[in-house]
């Protein structure tokens, strides 16, 4: 801490200087490695004969006659078809953020203005679903979904994580719409508006902070999914995570272990992209409900 | 009607009830009713197959062989696709609670030691047994170390304390399947870190799968790896709130930084600490894709794991056993919230 009267001694400061390198190359440096690698042949990121091959690229050289080949790329996009998985996570993660927040905002700010014990008690079963395990709900949705024949398509997909998603997106934005005066709408209310009105005009122009930072986190949970998406959607219809894994099952072709790295360089590196902008919105959402104690 | 109520605050029950309808149905649809289904499901189990007696005749006698009758074995799954009653026997079979098992295992065995060893051997308290061991060692280590680099990032100059935050919550906000398969490729024998342990351990057979204490513990400092971050950004947050008076009054009065960390720092982040503890024990007791990320599943399960297992059997998705598990599943993420749940509402009775 920068306190004024604080002398620290250089021990100390040499001490922590270390720390926080050698932490954020255990942080950082599987992401670099991989991206790295995700540019050789096989052989030269499992190698098994000398792991300085990643390095030297010497087999990528003998291969493809370069240092770097993108061929694990254009091969897992094309032929791999990791073009329709990322399609279908885009189509995912856009309509679990919008209906997310559609429903939760509108909930959370009910939530934010009801002094009832319900309200109180609503928010503690948010929590208790909170800490239920996916693949839990995910072993009931299975048979009721077969039945109905809705398994295996987007939409009963999208829905399930909505629903899934709602209990974190209420907490979030109940804590944030606390922090938004009652005196606004409450002046809208005597005015003769209706709660509605008074939540469109008066609310929702104000709320967009609050509302950034739970859709970062509907966006990361739909993006990441792996539980629902795996076992919910046919093959057709696989998003990229449970695609990544499907790589990784059929070990037959040569090809395939590195279409899982390139896929997982494609994969990760929009979600860093996104958290490098919003960076501030994460760290305010994941503090939320904590810092007040 | 000029003058509204002046308990203007209260919304009223209506108002509530339509602005929370939409989010209130998805959360019973598709989080309440589905574990009244797991619920109703684990005491089904599915059909057995039907047999028959098919005599077969040659010139040197007749045999009579048992074969499966496919037609009324597909009948009777799709006149009855829940499968037949079974009660708590999903519950109490080998691969759940064991009850028989572990009774015999009781009488058969001459030392408390074998039969534990016994015990732990069968699948589900295989699983539970990971899983808690999981969740002991990952919860404190991310508390303290998400505590330690919260400390000395807050020491780190404030222009370049931006990117050095960025860089710490990576591991963070990649899926665990994502996390794990980049560590193990690394830690995998053909792997950066792999081959250079084998040359330093001059052990060419050193591999994470070839040892059962080997994957536990790369497991959980995944765990760890994966999970700090979050303790970090909480505790981070929280040390900014740190009052600055007493810490000024603390080194006039010649308190070393630690004593200062201790009675200061601590009590007052201390809230904090049990929330962040809450929510990561939640989390690991879910553990399973790392798991598959590490290709793990020879030497380390989850009931997570199991349910997931069952779920994907190639035969007959077992429906009753992946809901038996997850029903259990359940149970113990209850006995885990209980005390804080029995404390909130202590509170909220007082708070009245």
């Amino acid at each position: 801490m920068e306190y004024g009267l604080d002398k620290r001694s250089n021990a100390l400061k040499i001490f922590n200087t270390t720390f926080i390198i050698v932490w954020l190359l255990v942080a950082c440096f599987p992401f670099i490695w991989t991206f790295w690698g995700s540019f050789k042949v096989r052989a030269d990121f499992f190698s098994r004969a000398d792991w300085w091959y990643a390095i030297t690229a010497f087999n990528t050289l003998l291969e493809t006659g370069g240092k770097f080949t993108t061929d694990a790329y254009s091969q897992a996009w094309t032929e791999g078809e990791f073009w329709k998985a990322s399609r279908n996570t885009v189509i995912v993660t856009f309509f679990v953020v919008t209906i997310s927040l559609f429903l939760g905002t509108l909930g959370a700010y009910a939530l934010s203005r009801s002094t009832r014990n319900y309200a109180f008690w609503i928010l503690i079963a948010a929590l208790i679903f909170r800490a239920m395990p996916h693949i839990t709900l995910v072993s009931g949705y299975l048979f009721p979904f077969f039945q109905l024949q809705i398994w295996g398509i987007l939409p009963t997909t999208i829905v399930v994580l909505v629903a899934i998603n709602q209990p974190f997106t209420l907490w979030l934005l109940y804590s944030f719409f606390k922090t938004v005066p009652k005196e606004l709408d409450e002046s809208a209310l005597i005015d003769g508006c209706s709660y509605f009105q008074a939540f469109r005009h008066i609310i929702m122009p104000v709320m967009w902070p609050g509302v950034i930072t739970a859709g970062l986190f509907s966006l990361m949970l739909a993006y990441n999914d792996f539980t629902v998406t795996a076992l919910l959607l046919n093959q057709e219809n696989h998003t990229m995570v449970p695609k990544i894994q499907s790589y990784l099952g059929t070990n037959q072709h040569e090809g395939n272990l590195m279409w899982a790295v390139s896929a997982v360089v494609s994969a990760t590196a929009p979600l860093f992209m996104l958290v490098m902008f919003f960076q501030r919105q994460v760290i305010s959402g994941l503090t939320a409900g904590a810092v007040k104690g | 009607m000029g003058i509204k109520s002046p308990l203007i605050t209260l919304m009223p029950n209506k108002t509530f009830f339509w602005f929370f309808l939409p989010t209130g149905l998805a959360m019973i649809l598709f989080i309440g009713l589905p574990i009244i289904s797991t619920g109703i499901q684990s005491f089904y189990a599915q059909h057995d197959q039907v047999v028959k007696e098919v005599k077969k005749c040659d010139p040197f006698g007749c045999t009579v062989s048992i074969v499966v009758d496919q037609e009324k074995t597909s009948k009777i799954r799709e006149e009855k696709p829940l499968g037949k009653f079974n009660g708590f026997g999903t519950y109490v079979d080998r691969n759940h609670l064991a009850i028989e098992e572990i009774g015999k295992f009781w009488n058969e065995t001459n030392s408390f030691g074998e039969f534990v060893d016994q015990v732990t051997n069968l699948p589900f308290y295989k699983a539970l047994i990971f899983t808690l061991t999981y969740c002991l060692f990952v919860t404190p280590n991310v508390l303290l170390l998400g505590f330690i680099i919260a400390l000395s990032l807050n020491a780190v100059t404030r222009r370049i304390r931006g990117p050095l935050i960025f860089g710490t919550i990576l591991p963070m906000i990649v899926t665990p399947l994502v996390g794990s398969l980049v560590l193990f490729w690394m830690i995998d024998a053909e792997g950066i870190i792999g081959a250079n342990l084998q040359m330093l351990m001059d052990d060419p057979y050193l591999s994470l799968k070839s040892s059962k204490t080997l994957t536990w513990i790369t497991i959980i400092i995944y765990g760890i790896w994966h999970h700090s971050p979050f303790a970090f950004v909480v505790f981070y947050a929280a040390l900014q709130t740190v009052p600055q008076e007493p810490v000024e009054a603390a080194i006039i009065d010649g308190a070393s930084r630690w004593q200062r960390v201790r009675h200061i720092v601590l009590p007052h982040i201390y809230p904090v600490v049990t929330f962040v503890a809450l929510i990561s024990l939640m989390d690991n007791f879910r553990v399973f894709e790392p798991i598959i990320g590490f290709s793990a599943e020879g030497s380390a399960q989850s009931l997570s794991w199991l349910i997931y297992d069952n779920l994907v059997n190639e035969e007959v998705i077992l429906f009753g056993s992946a809901a038996a598990t997850s029903m259990m599943t359940i149970i113990g993420i209850a006995i885990l919230l209980a005390p804080v749940l029995i404390r909130t509402w202590k509170e909220f009775r007082t708070a009245r």
